[in-house]
């Protein structure tokens, strides 16, 4: 095994892993000062829409937002505390040319994997947290993903912790063949068990959320809540259409129409979702 | 044999599917239809069989047998109702303390509209919950294709046993060559590098059992398998509920 071979790069906003707090990383900021907003077009001012929780002020458009930025925006100040921060993806099956993406992936995402784990206070309210981050190889599902997620849920478990999480995935990784198609059950099988103990599970669906991921512990949540015109979906719209060979729908696999089709409890918009968490958590405190 | 001699056979057209599994094992088998929420898939057959003195739970992906059955099957690609039918009659065998054994044979679950709108991730994604703490023994055959989250949605058992040319994948071998290599015609080098077949997967842990073809006399291998699963319903059957879902959990818990 090849695990921690390469060293995640350090950020200079963490003091130490242990200790990691929730200050937002300038990772993914655009270094442009203007960004060209992907839903209305136009040009907005990067600054602007870092401000705006890279939601465009024109049209309101919920861009990529990265795992740190998220914490931040969500978190009570100071509250979050990083687990399990050094586990980083290795290459089980020797599959080609693996390792260089997970190299290229910490480096982009200045992530170790797909998932960052941990407790937070949202609202005073305290919560087990999980977080995805889509600039690590899309959000992909390896092993260490399904690791950490088992191992947050079985410490809520333990600890009688509400669960807060947010979904960001293209899917099982394949460079992990089975193994990563075997983290769906090892997951659903820690939500399952954290369920029958009575633990409150709320998900918050991102852009994209799709194959192995919304199989699994995406759809699992006793609340779902999902970001405007988030792509949630078992099938992306490209395979669909590959499938069948006609054109699909509009808004197909949307927040929008899974709202419409009962799969999902709520859109709410980012600047609405720390208060909604916090209401939500509170609802189903048991102190 | 390269894994993609592995992956054709599994396909064959003339390879037998679930149905003659069921009639080449069982002693009588009673189908049971639909979801109760939408339709009835015909992709995912279920109901009650005699095995013996022992009656069992069946789940079947049924990829049919004429080019118009095949058809009306969708190939063994089941809708969000398949999933579904699949745990009803699932929750229907605990309830009266049936053992699940389930056949596996699919190239995925099916991807359309109405598998999307009338939730195919929900679907799977429940039965994954639910099949992990089933309080009863669950046995999964893989005996052709196992595509992906679509095989999974069946599969999460007690113990996996794979045909010896079965194989099950997280992609297909040409998804994979053409997402990876834009080019699908690399896909027996994607099936290589997958680690697909029953050879892999039992060494991966993730199958427990390889069960032999007898080079295409299939009677041989239903017969071994009619002892086989006989034996597993007596063992499991001897293991105390809360012991044998601890079991079941720790099987999946330490893939990592
Ligand atoms: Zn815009």
């Amino acid at each position: 095994m090849i695990k921690g071979l390469f060293k995640k790069p350090k950020n200079d906003l963490e003091p130490s892993v242990a200790g990691r707090i929730d200050k937002p990383a300038e990772v993914n900021i655009p270094h442009e000062l203007c960004t060209v907003c992907p839903g209305c077009k136009k040009s907005v001012f990067s600054s602007d829409l870092q401000e705006n929780d890279c939601v465009c002020p024109n049209c309101g458009k919920h861009l990529r937002l990265n795992t740190r930025q998220r914490i931040h925006m969500i978190a009570d100040p100071d509250s979050f505390r990083e687990f399990w921060a050094d586990m980083s993806g290795s290459d089980p099956l020797g599959f080609p040319d693996y390792e260089e993406k997970l190299r290229a992936a910490e480096l982009a995402s200045r992530e170790a994997e797909s998932v960052v784990t941990g407790t937070v206070r949202i609202g005073k309210n305290p919560a087990a947290l999980f977080v995805m981050e889509p600039a690590f190889m899309m959000g992909s599902m390896g092993t260490v993903t399904g690791e950490k997620i088992t191992r947050l849920f079985e410490y809520a478990t333990e600890k009688g912790l509400p669960v807060v999480g947010f979904t960001a995935s293209g899917g099982a990784r394949m460079q992990e063949g089975m193994l990563s198609l075997m983290q769906m059950a090892k997951t659903s099988g820690a939500v399952k068990r954290f369920s029958d103990a009575g633990g409150f599970y709320l998900a918050v669906l991102t852009d994209p959320t799709t194959g192995g991921v919304t199989a699994s512990f995406a759809m699992e949540a006793d609340v779902i809540a999902a970001e405007p015109d988030a792509l949630i979906c078992f099938a992306g719209p490209r395979v669909i259409e590959q499938t069948i060979r006609q054109k699909l729908p509009p808004g197909l696999g949307r927040a929008e129409s899974l709202l419409k089709n009962g799969f999902i409890d709520k859109i709410v918009p980012r600047r609405e979702q720390k208060k909604f968490i916090a209401r939500m958590l509170r609802a189903h405190r048991k102190d | 044999m390269n894994a993609k001699d592995h992956v054709a056979a599994a396909r064959a057209k003339d390879r037998p599917t679930a149905a003659k599994y069921i009639k080449g094992i069982f002693d009588e088998f009673t189908e049971l239809h639909g979801d109760r929420c939408f339709g009835d898939d015909p992709a995912m057959v279920g109901g009650v069989a005699r095995l013996g003195q022992s009656y069992v739970t069946v789940i079947a992906q049924e990829k049919g047998t004429t080019t118009r059955e095949r058809a009306g099957r969708n190939f063994g690609s089941a809708h969000p109702e398949g999933y579904r039918k699949a745990l009803r009659l699932m929750k229907q065998a605990e309830k009266f303390g049936r053992p699940v054994i389930t056949f596996v044979d699919t190239a995925g679950a099916f991807c359309g509209i109405g598998a999307e709108e009338r939730g195919q991730g929900q679907a799977i994604a429940s039965n994954l919950m639910e099949m992990m703490m089933l309080r009863v023994p669950v046995l999964a055959i893989f005996i052709g294709e196992g595509g992906s989250g679509g095989a999974l949605g069946i599969a999460v058992a007690d113990q996996v046993w794979m045909l010896e040319n079965a194989f099950y994948s997280v992609i297909s071998p040409e998804g994979c060559a053409s997402i990876l290599w834009k080019d699908p015609a690399r896909a027996a080098e994607a099936a290589e590098c997958l680690k697909l077949t029953a050879e892999d997967l039992t060494d991966l842990s993730v199958a427990e059992q390889i069960i032999s073809e007898h080079e295409g006399n299939f009677e041989k291998t239903f017969a071994f398998l009619k002892e086989a699963i006989g034996s597993f319903i007596a063992e499991k059957q001897q293991i105390p509920v809360e012991e044998l879902l601890r079991e079941r959990y720790d099987k999946f818990r330490k893939i990592q």
